[in-house]
């Protein structure tokens, strides 16, 4: 071959769209007319941005449960490390509230990061320093969470300071020109998981160690490390997604993020994210998260279906999507 | 070793009818043909083993002759009726057992549940643990295995687990039992004992067909040996008429061809690399040895003999400790691939699909992967020097593609390697480790990749080459060392550079290759 048709050689072969990573989205736009045409309430801005805002939980988790599963982990403890965040971080802006008066809120939310990043990173160690299975340790970890927040709120629930709460309720529920501020946060962690994911060495490292980890061992990618730091990025997510709850609902409860772990994960996989690690995609992710709402609030305006089968639509939902993956990609 | 051709028809003709007779047998895959016409018989009560080196046939003929490969051409008799088998179970109803290279067992069963798997004795609906302990006792007694039939098979060393594994062969009765490879994993004690049991097996009548790279067991056990090279008969001898050195041209006996670059001249010069008495798993294998620039260093022996295993614990990559380890004559105090990349040392290993390539990322993703920090100094990705690292290689290495954005595991064989080899190229280090580089590739990438390797010695870089390909070894070393159960066992140097002597002192005993050496 001459240089000079090495240096013709296509970047990709022609604009080819690949049905694979944009079928999250598509299934979005297609539960979106379903949800149109059900009930015509559905597609108006306030049920929208509803609808939307509260999806911002699962999706900020999910984008650090990203960084996990492409790794070729898995976190169970994400829905009991939010409540235990949650509790960690009432009690510390309550104890700093006399102190510092509105100034407690961000300090208790550096509080959170920090608590959270410390959980992942506990998570993290156990799985590469104990080599233990992520499923085993995350299982445990979840157990120990839930057990300390129930500890925490004694059973019943610990609120946040009344003094707090008028300034704190706004990040939930206010919004930056009409944007509510979850979702601005939902997009930067968004825009910081695709960032570090596509743009920096450490994402291309995780998605080699998830690919396959003996390839990655023998590049001299330091792998326990590359899966430890996804660990603490799932800390931290799960951190941010506990600042933006508080203020919703004002307490910790023992059943606060409860079976949560089991929406991210299915938010993760349905975005397009590979369960075995290796492919990952954060707008596939947050597209999963979005799903998930916008079916629960289908199915509440639609009258056709109890909404007390929602959970059922969405495990559904998930096998489906891996059934059409096994059909697709077998081609 | 005509006359030695001739002289088969005579043992033939003194001895009793055949157990199994195979006439003619050739096996292809696709237009790849492996074996071609294969005769050769068994006799009861005979041990007679086949040789050959890496690649020769004799794994596809065992699988031909114990019904886990059905034969493309050619016959085969037992006592003189025609038998063909479609699986291996029907091969063992007619009383052929092969037993496995490689341990075959549940490791959480017992001894005696796995010689019984999938044909467990019953009583009522129950299994019969009784009966099916005491069969496995006799049968263990019979094979010399001091393991008890409820020990755990995990909990048993290796060689007493190689030994159930036979057992298991034994539990019906047989008339030819087949073992591959049946020492490749023990320590020579215990290989003595296994030579002992394949006597007492034969003294029992069985048909005993012995494969081994390790020429002293064949010379001290068989009564007749038959010769496979390149997938083809050679011939079939009396033990007695060969010694080790003839047994190893019989399975060479090949020129070198002009696949290979010219020889260069010796150079003097420091090592670049220096490894004193490296130990790698626990001490299973230990050498010291150092290569100077400019120089290709081959490193032969058999497969198991442990020669990845010592370069992948020279790289960090399995348990390993070192006396000294000196690149360019700077001490490296612990040793991992970040650090010996860094110093200047890279390794390919044989393994291009498991552990070389990300078989389902693109060309940059996988060329870059191992340089990640001297290419992108900061946290930052350059897509556009990845990019052009790309478009780089693909010229310089002549990788055959279409598009850019193919991913490594569409790449043909030969442009995995060369992708491989760009790869690691990417750290520019001084030393090249190379563990099999051309395995599996086709000729014409073959000789495009000795040129590489010959382009980077003569540009003052060190090399070593890990070949279990004879004439691949020859053909581009200045200097081998042949390794021998996880020692080096000789170091060959200029014209004594030849696939007899690498073959020798890699299967033979090895107590007199110190006057061949330097002969």
């Amino acid at each position: 071959m001459s240089s000079a048709e090495i240096a013709s050689l296509p970047e990709s072969e022609g604009f080819k769209i690949r049905w694979g990573d944009l079928a999250p989205f598509i299934a979005l736009g297609v539960i979106i007319l379903l949800g149109t045409m059900i009930n015509s309430n559905f597609m108006s801005a306030n049920n929208l941005l509803n609808v939307i805002t509260r999806s911002a939980f699962i999706a900020i988790i999910g984008v650090g449960a990203t960084f996990v599963i492409a790794t070729g982990g898995l976190d169970l403890s994400i829905g009991s490390m939010l409540a235990f965040v949650v509790g960690i971080m009432i009690m510390a802006m309550n104890a700093l509230a006399p102190a510092l008066g509105p100034w407690a809120i961000p300090a208790g939310a550096v509080v959170a990061l920090v608590v959270g990043s410390l959980c992942g990173l506990l998570n993290g160690l156990i799985v590469t320093v104990g080599r233990i299975e992520p499923f085993i340790v995350t299982l445990g970890t979840m157990g120990i969470f839930r057990a300390l927040i129930t500890y925490m709120t004694d059973g019943g629930s610990l609120s946040i300071d009344r003094s707090l709460r008028s300034a704190y309720r706004p990040l939930y529920f206010g919004d930056f020109l009409g944007v509510p501020y979850p979702v601005i946060i939902t997009l930067v962690i968004a825009l910081l998981g695709a960032f570090i994911l596509y743009r920096t060495k450490y994402g291309r490292r995780v998605t080699a160690v998830g690919s396959n980890s003996d390839v990655a061992r023998f590049s001299g990618v330091h792998v326990g490390g590359v899966r430890t730091m996804a660990f603490v990025i799932q800390g931290f997510c799960v951190a941010v997604a506990a600042i933006c709850y508080v203020p919703r609902l004002g307490a910790a409860t023992p059943t606060t993020g409860q079976l949560w772990e089991l929406q991210v994960i299915t938010a993760v996989v349905i975005g397009g994210t590979l369960l075995r690690g290796g492919k990952a995609h954060i707008w596939g992710t947050v597209a999963g998260a979005l799903i998930l709402e916008v079916i629960a609030n289908v199915m509440v305006l639609s009258d056709m279906v109890s909404e007390y089968l929602v959970a059922a639509v969405q495990g559904a939902i998930i096998i489906i999507a891996m059934l059409a993956h096994r059909f697709t990609s077998s081609r | 070793m005509k006359q030695a051709a001739i002289d088969t028809k005579d043992v033939r003709a003194t001895s009793g009818p055949p157990v199994l007779r195979a006439e003619g047998l050739s096996k292809s895959y696709g237009p790849i043909t492996v074996l071609t016409d294969v005769t050769l018989d068994i006799r009861a009560g005979e041990v007679h083993a086949i040789i050959g080196e890496n690649g020769a046939g004799k794994s596809t003929l065992m699988k031909l002759l114990s019904g886990h490969a059905a034969p493309s051409g050619g016959t085969m008799k037992m006592a003189g009726a025609q038998v063909a088998f479609s699986d291996a179970v029907q091969a063992e109803d007619a009383g052929i057992v092969l037993v496995h290279q490689e341990i075959l067992l549940a490791p959480d069963l017992s001894v005696a549940q796995n010689l019984f798997l999938g044909r467990e004795l019953s009583r009522f609906f129950a299994v019969d643990d009784k009966r099916m302990n005491r069969r496995t006792a006799e049968v263990l007694a019979r094979v010399g295995c001091t393991a008890r039939p409820w020990s755990r098979v995990g909990d048993l060393p290796l060689a007493q687990r190689q030994l159930v594994q036979i057992a298991r062969a034994l539990l019906d009765d047989r008339k030819v039992i087949i073992l591959d490879e049946p020492t490749a994993m023990l320590a020579n004690d215990e290989v003595d004992a296994l030579l002992d049991i394949v006597r007492s097996l034969r003294a029992q009548g069985v048909a005993v067909l012995y494969i081994s790279h390790r020429l002293e067991e064949v010379e001290a056990l068989a009564d007749r040996v038959t010769v496979l090279r390149d997938g083809k008969m050679i011939g079939t001898w009396p033990a007695a008429d060969l010694d080790q050195r003839q047994m190893a041209e019989l399975m060479v006996g090949r020129e070198l061809s002009m696949l290979y670059p010219p020889k260069r001249e010796p150079v003097e010069a420091e090592p670049a690399l220096m490894v004193e008495d490296l130990s790698v798993d626990h001490g299973a294998i230990r050498g010291t040895f150092s290569v100077k620039p400019g120089e290709v260093l081959g490193i032969g022996g058999m497969i198991g003999a442990g020669r990845t295993e010592m370069m992948e614990g020279l790289m960090g990559l399995r348990p390993a400790q070192a006396g000294a380890v000196r690149v360019n004559g700077k001490t490296i105090n612990k040793p991992d691939v970040g650090t010996m990349m860094a110093a200047g040392v890279v390794y390919l290993t044989e393994d291009r699909k498991g552990k070389g390539l990300l078989l389902n990322e693109g060309l940059g993703p996988n060329l870059i992967l191992q340089a990640l920090d001297m290419i992108n100094p900061g946290l930052r990705l350059d897509r556009k020097k990845e990019l052009a690292a790309t478009r780089e290689t693909v010229k310089e290495y002549d990788i055959r593609i279409r598009s850019l954005s193919i991913q490594a595991g569409q790449l043909s064989g030969g442009n995995q390697q060369k992708l491989l080899l760009a790869k690691v190229m990417q750290a520019n280090p001084s030393v090249v480790i190379i563990d099999e580089p051309t395995r599996g590739i086709d000729i014409g990438n073959k000789s495009q990749i000795y040129r590489f390797i010959d382009d980077l010695v003569r540009a003052g870089k060190a090399c070593i080459v890990i070949s279990s390909e004879l004439p691949e070894l020859v053909g581009l070393s200045d200097r081998v060392l042949v390794m021998r159960a996880g020692r080096f066992a000789a170091e060959l140097t200029g014209t004594d550079i030849t696939e007899q002597n690498v073959v020798y002192a890699a299967a033979s005993s090895g107590n007199d290759t110190k006057g061949r050496k330097r002969a």
